[in-house]
Order: structure tokens, then C-alpha cells, then sequence
């Protein structure tokens, strides 16, 4: 299964929402848009100079609403995505989305539900509030940002669903009191983090350690594909051989020339894009979330989404 | 699109149930060679060619009619082949419109579905009904939105949970099943609902479904077929009803095989639904007897050979042991040996 069909938008409004944040209103440039569940994604292309750039994004607003939402802060170090949503992006821009997938969904078991936010990553959880509001389950929202500048959609939220929303900012010294907070929960409830790595990985540890069940932890951890150096990918099946940049992913080298390989997420969790590895001189850099631990270290398989290769040649069965 | 002359004929009591002739050449059969193993046979659910069952999405036939009758017949004798834990609500409105929407669009001399805002107005006109309801609300429906719906569509429908890596079976309406049961089912996960199935466990077939499954995405179904034997047109061979048509595998003789014995074939749908996140699974019978199959000579020859190299395991797990035997005499017949063509269809 590849990425599915893909959607033709035009941006209608883009509004600066926090300190590097843009919200970027989607209409379709054809038919309505298909209704989603809270946690999707889309994927979205942009059509750069010199490459097709592919970067996934959570929606909000609601399902079933005229156009997608979404929302993308700007980061420097990335690999280009987010500063051409930036830069180049504005109204009228025609973008070309992937059908929506939810690698978040809720738990609709869960008799109460903990949605944690750190900065960008409150994104999927603007969709997930209003779905639980109206299923009348109960719910918090934990959100932490940097500072007050940086928070999107505090305000908003904190309109909506009032003393159900918490916010913190770094530089008034407030944190989320992670311990305290996962001690004193009911049985059946559920955890929903999303944000930096480090973050993800703090809370996690600490809901393991508290007792809580691992099914009951959920995380949405989109990794933007790291850059490195450049090495060679050749492809057993299609006969070809093409150079992946520093601020390529293999997935994108293989696009770009022609060759059509499976994928979803574009961030290392789904295993879609799994793909075995036939002969490698160095050494594979897993990113992933995905693969065991075992296979990682054999070498026998990469997610070519987000990992990458230290060494000159890696023959893929592509 | 032909239009659909609905029977009135029975799957109990005088078992009057029959195919027209256009009925029996749009029938699924599922074998593509003269012999059957299990695979992931697992398809995109794509339009296929006009007036066949994969036509459009949801196939409305000639037994509409006389199928609702029958479910309605088998609820009001047991309530509870109609069931959805309560985090399912969402995904049955998901199922409503589903339904409404494909029927509407792919059948609108039977169906309309008008919407204004979230007040809809659905009307089917083979069954005389005419209701404005408020999508999202389930007070305003005289059911539950999944057993309103599934009351006026043919098949077995479940909607299947995806929590942990893994499906849960937690709402259906299960009425015209192969010997297996929703009441016992419901709750449990894909690896469990399969126990039964033999083989297929050791050669990972259902590792790689349901892998493939967790990753189903919105707007591109997937579809199956699948298939057994059963004894009389009957509709509802349910393990809570084993009592009534267990037996009927013993009334098989040289004599009857063309009247009595049936091919059984599921058309087995897969969608992720938008709204909830969750998977229905849609599981259509469509029956025909031996004496209609034989005047397709290409499935009569196939299927007797199918019989005969039938794995002993799949023999006994689709209960044909009993009558397998006199089938594949009374086979032999319409077999000549002739090598039959690649393919479903007919010759």
C-alpha cells in the first residue's frame, strides 16, 4: 500500500498564530475534502526549486468541515520543509495533501483521557478536545511552551474548555508536574503526548514507572528525517542507482527517480516503508521508531522514511 | 443500470429461495483455478465491470427485499445477533453514512438521501420508508444507527476497534453467518475471532492481515472472497441455530445434491471508517444452487475438482464432511476433463 490518492488544495488564509507558528487554511481545489477522525495527519508536498519536499502535519478544526487546518512552526535547522511553508507558501498557493491517516486515534475504552503538549505538538490535540468535549468523556490538557509568545491556540483553548486546560511556559519557570500528575490518575485512563523527542521520552518513562500500562501510554512522534552525509542507494529490483543529499531522505532520493516504494507516516513510525537491505559498506543510522531493536542492530531492514547510511553504498530490494 | 425486479422467495420453512438467470451469471464464483488454498487474497474493492457484484461498493441485488424480511425474522427471535459496545457510537454513524451515501448515489431508483445540514431525510422506496432524522443523534431514529441501517442492507456488518496494535470485534449485526457468532465473538481481538481457522495460523497468514489491516486507509476499501457449503438456501446457519439446520447435512443423497446443495460465497468488504477510526467489515452472502451452477459448465467442472483436492482440515472445518463425497459424484457428471479457461467468469 503507498501513500494513497492524493488531494489537489489551494490555501486560503494563512495566519500568523505565535512566534514561527502559521496556520495555513486548505480548501479543495476539487470536491469536498474526505471527513477525519482526531490524530490524523496529512502529508504535504511542496514543489521547492530544485526538489519535492514531503512533510507530514496534523489537522485540526473538525471533521467534516469545508477545508483542512493546519498549523507549522518554523525551524531552522529542519531540512527545508517548514521554512518553504514559510517563505513560498501564501494565499493561492496550490499544494498537492495525501488522504488523511491517523497513527493517534484515541482510545474510545479510555474512561478519561490526559492529552500532554509541548509546544507545535499541541496541534493534534486542538481536534482530539473538541471530539472528547462532544463524546462527554472526561479530559486535560497539559500544554507547555517555551513562553507565552510561543503558545498557540492557549487562549483559544482555554475559552473552550476552561478548568480542563493547563498551560505552562518555560521562561516563568512553570514545568508539568509530570510525576504528580500521572501518580493520581483513575484506572482506564489514557495518556496522549506529543512533542519534542525529549519530552515524549520523559513523560513515557515516567507513566512506566508509575504502573501504568504500555497501552495505555500513546505517543505522536513525528521525526523530520535528520540530515547527514551523502551516500550512494542502489536499487536490486529497478536496476538503478541514486545519490541521496545531506538533506535527502532515501524515501525522497527513490522518489525523484520515479521509483514508486510504499509509505504513510514519512516519519519513522508507521513501518510502512520498511524495506530489506541487500548489501550495506557502513554503517545503517536507524531514526525509527519502528523496527525491534534486534533487527536494528542485524542490519537486515530500514525505514528509509528517516533513516540513513553512514558509509558509501546501501543496496536496497527496491 | 438494470433495473431490479425484487423476489419474494423464502430462505426458510419451503426454501423458495432461486436465482433469475441474470442472478446467476453475476455470481461471485470464487475460484480462479481447479484447486483452493488460503491466501492474504486481499484486493483493492475498485469498481469492477458493469453489473457484476463488484460494481459499485454496496451491492443491492434481486434478494433485498426477501433478505430484510429474513433478518428481521431472525431478530425478533434472538435480539442479540444485533450488538455494539458503548465506545462504538461513533463508528455507527460512521456505518449510516456509509451506507446512505452509497446506496443513494449507486441505486437512486431505490434510494434517496437528502441533507440539510445534519438533518437528513432518507427514503427507500423498496421498503417503504421515509425518515428524517438528525445525523448524530440517536433519538431521533426508531433504532440504534447501526441496527436502523443494517435492517435495510444486505450482508453482516461488523465494526472492528483498533486499540493496541491490534482489532477488536465490538459491534455488529450478525444474521447471515457461517457458523459463527456475535455473541460469542464480540469483544475479543483479530487473533482471537480467528482461533478456530485452521492452517491458516501456521503459515502467518493472519500475522500479515492484520498488519496490513492496521495500516487500511480512508477511501480505499479493500475485498475478499470467501466461501463453504451449505445445505438448503438457508441464510442463517448460526451456531445458535445449529439445532434447525445441523441435520439437514444428513438429508443429502445421489438424488438431491443439484436441489439441495449450495455453494455459499461471502463477499467480504474491508473500509477504515473516517469519523471513529474504525474498520467495518462487511460480509455478503451470496448463495447458489448446484442445480443453477451447472448451467455455467466452466464452475461445474471447476468446482468438482476443487472438491476433490480439498485439504482434509478444510474439509471438516467447513463441515462438508458429511456430503462431500455424493457432492463430488454427482460432480462428475458436468466434469469431462476439458481444461477450463484462466478466471472467474463464466466461459
Amino acid at each position: 500500500m503507498t501513500g494513497g490518492s492524493e488531494l489537489a488544495v489551494r490555501v486560503s488564509d494563512v495566519t500568523s498564530v505565535a512566534q514561527d507558528i502559521k496556520r495555513f487554511r486548505l480548501e479543495p481545489v476539487a470536491g469536498p475534502l474526505p471527513t477525519f477522525s482526531a490524530g490524523s495527519h496529512i502529508v504535504v508536498s511542496m514543489f521547492a526549486s530544485d526538489r519535492r519536499i514531503r512533510n507530514p502535519y496534523s489537522l485540526m478544526g473538525v471533521g467534516g468541515a469545508s477545508a483542512y487546518e493546519i498549523s507549522v512552526l518554523r525551524t531552522a535547522n529542519s531540512r527545508g520543509g517548514s521554512i518553504f511553508m514559510h517563505e513560498h507558501v501564501t494565499k493561492g498557493t496550490e499544494l498537492i495533501i495525501s488522504q488523511p491517516v491517523n497513527l493517534f486515534p484515541i482510545n474510545h475504552t479510555g474512561r478519561k483521557h490526559i492529552l500532554i503538549a509541548g509546544g507545535i505538538g499541541i496541534t493534534p490535540f486542538i481536534t482530539m478536545a473538541h471530539q472528547l468535549k462532544a463524546l462527554d468523556q472526561p479530559f486535560q490538557l497539559h500544554y507547555a511552551a517555551r513562553s507565552q509568545e510561543r503558545s498557540a491556540y492557549a487562549q483559544q483553548l482555554k475559552d473552550l474548555y476552561g478548568d480542563r486546560v493547563f498551560l505552562y511556559r518555560d521562561n516563568e519557570g512553570h514545568s508539568i508536574p509530570l510525576e504528580a500528575l500521572l501518580k493520581n490518575q483513575p484506572l482506564g485512563t489514557h495518556l496522549y503526548v506529543c512533542g519534542p523527542e525529549g519530552m515524549i521520552n520523559g513523560v513515557l518513562k515516567t507513566g512506566l514507572a508509575a504502573g501504568w500500562p504500555k497501552e495505555s501510554l500513546h505517543a505522536e512522534r513525528f521525526l523530520a528525517p535528520p540530515s547527514g552525509k551523502p551516500f550512494t542507494v542502489r536499487l536490486v529490483r529497478s536496476g538503478l542507482t541514486v545519490r541521496v543529499d545531506e538533506h535527502q531522505s532515501i524515501l525522497e532520493a527513490v522518489e525523484a527517480v520515479g521509483v514508486n516504494a510504499p509509505y504513510l507516516c514519512r516519519g519513522g513510525a508507521c513501518g510502512q516503508c520498511e524495506t530489506a537491505v541487500v548489501a550495506c559498506d557502513g554503517q545503517i543510522v536507524h531514526n525509527d521508531n519502528y523496527l525491534d531493536p534486534d533487527v536494528q542492530k542485524s542490519g537486515a531492514a530500514i525505514m528509509i522514511c528517516v533513516s540513513r547510511l553512514n558509509g558509501s553504498e546501501l543496496a536496497l530490494n527496491l | 443500470m438494470k433495473a431490479i425486479a425484487f423476489r419474494t422467495d423464502k430462505f426458510r420453512d419451503d426454501f423458495s429461495f432461486a436465482n433469475s438467470e441474470y442472478g446467476i451469471r453475476r455470481f461471485p464464483f470464487p475460484f480462479h483455478e481447479d484447486k483452493y488454498m488460503y491466501t492474504v487474497n486481499i484486493e483493492p474493492h475498485t469498481a469492477g465491470p458493469v453489473g457484476s457484484v463488484f460494481e459499485f461498493e454496496i451491492d443491492v441485488d434481486e434478494h433485498y427485499v426477501a433478505e430484510m424480511r429474513d433478518r428481521a425474522l431472525v431478530l425478533n427471535e434472538d435480539p442479540l445477533r444485533c450488538q455494539a459496545l458503548p465506545h462504538m457510537m461513533m463508528a455507527q454513524w460512521d456505518l449510516v453514512e456509509l451506507l446512505m451515501t452509497n446506496m443513494a448515489k449507486d441505486y437512486p431508483d431505490q434510494f434517496s438521501l437528502t441533507k440539510n445540514g445534519a438533518q437528513w431525510r432518507w427514503i427507500n422506496r423498496p421498503l417503504e420508508i421515509d425518515q428524517t432524522f438528525i445525523f448524530g443523534d440517536p433519538a431521533t431514529l426508531p433504532y440504534p444507527p447501526m441496527e436502523y441501517i443494517t435492517r435495510q442492507s444486505q450482508g453482516d456488518f461488523c465494526l472492528i476497534d483498533q486499540r493496541d496494535g491490534n482489532l477488536w470485534m465490538d459491534a455488529g449485526m450478525v444474521t447471515t453467518q457461517a457458523d459463527w457468532s456475535l455473541d460469542f465473538d464480540i469483544g475479543m481481538n483479530f487473533m482471537e475471532w480467528h482461533g478456530p481457522v485452521p492452517i491458516a495460523h501456521e503459515s502467518g497468514v493472519f500475522d500479515r492481515a492484520l498488519k496490513f489491516l492496521l495500516n487500511l486507509q480512508v477511501g480505499r476499501p479493500v475485498r475478499r472472497l470467501n466461501w463453504t457449503m451449505t445445505i438448503n438456501p438457508r441464510l442463517d446457519t448460526s451456531p445458535e441455530n445449529y439445532h434447525k439446520w445441523g441435520i439437514d447435512r444428513s438429508t443429502v443423497n445421489p438424488g438431491n445434491v443439484g436441489e439441495k446443495v449450495h455453494l455459499r460465497v461471502e463477499l467480504q468488504g474491508l473500509w477504515r471508517l473516517p469519523r471513529s477510526n474504525a474498520i467495518l467489515f462487511t460480509i455478503r452472502c451470496y448463495l447458489l444452487r448446484l442445480d443453477e451452477m451447472i448451467t455455467v459448465p466452466k464452475w461445474a467442472r471447476r468446482l468438482h475438482r476443487v472438491l476433490k483436492t480439498l485439504p482434509p482440515e478444510l474439509v471438516d472445518y467447513k463441515g462438508l464432511s458429511r456430503y462431500r463425497d455424493t457432492t463430488i459424484e454427482w460432480l462428475s457428471k458436468f466434469d469431462d476433463g476439458a481444461p477450463t479457461s484462466a478466471g472467474i467468469g463464466p466461459d
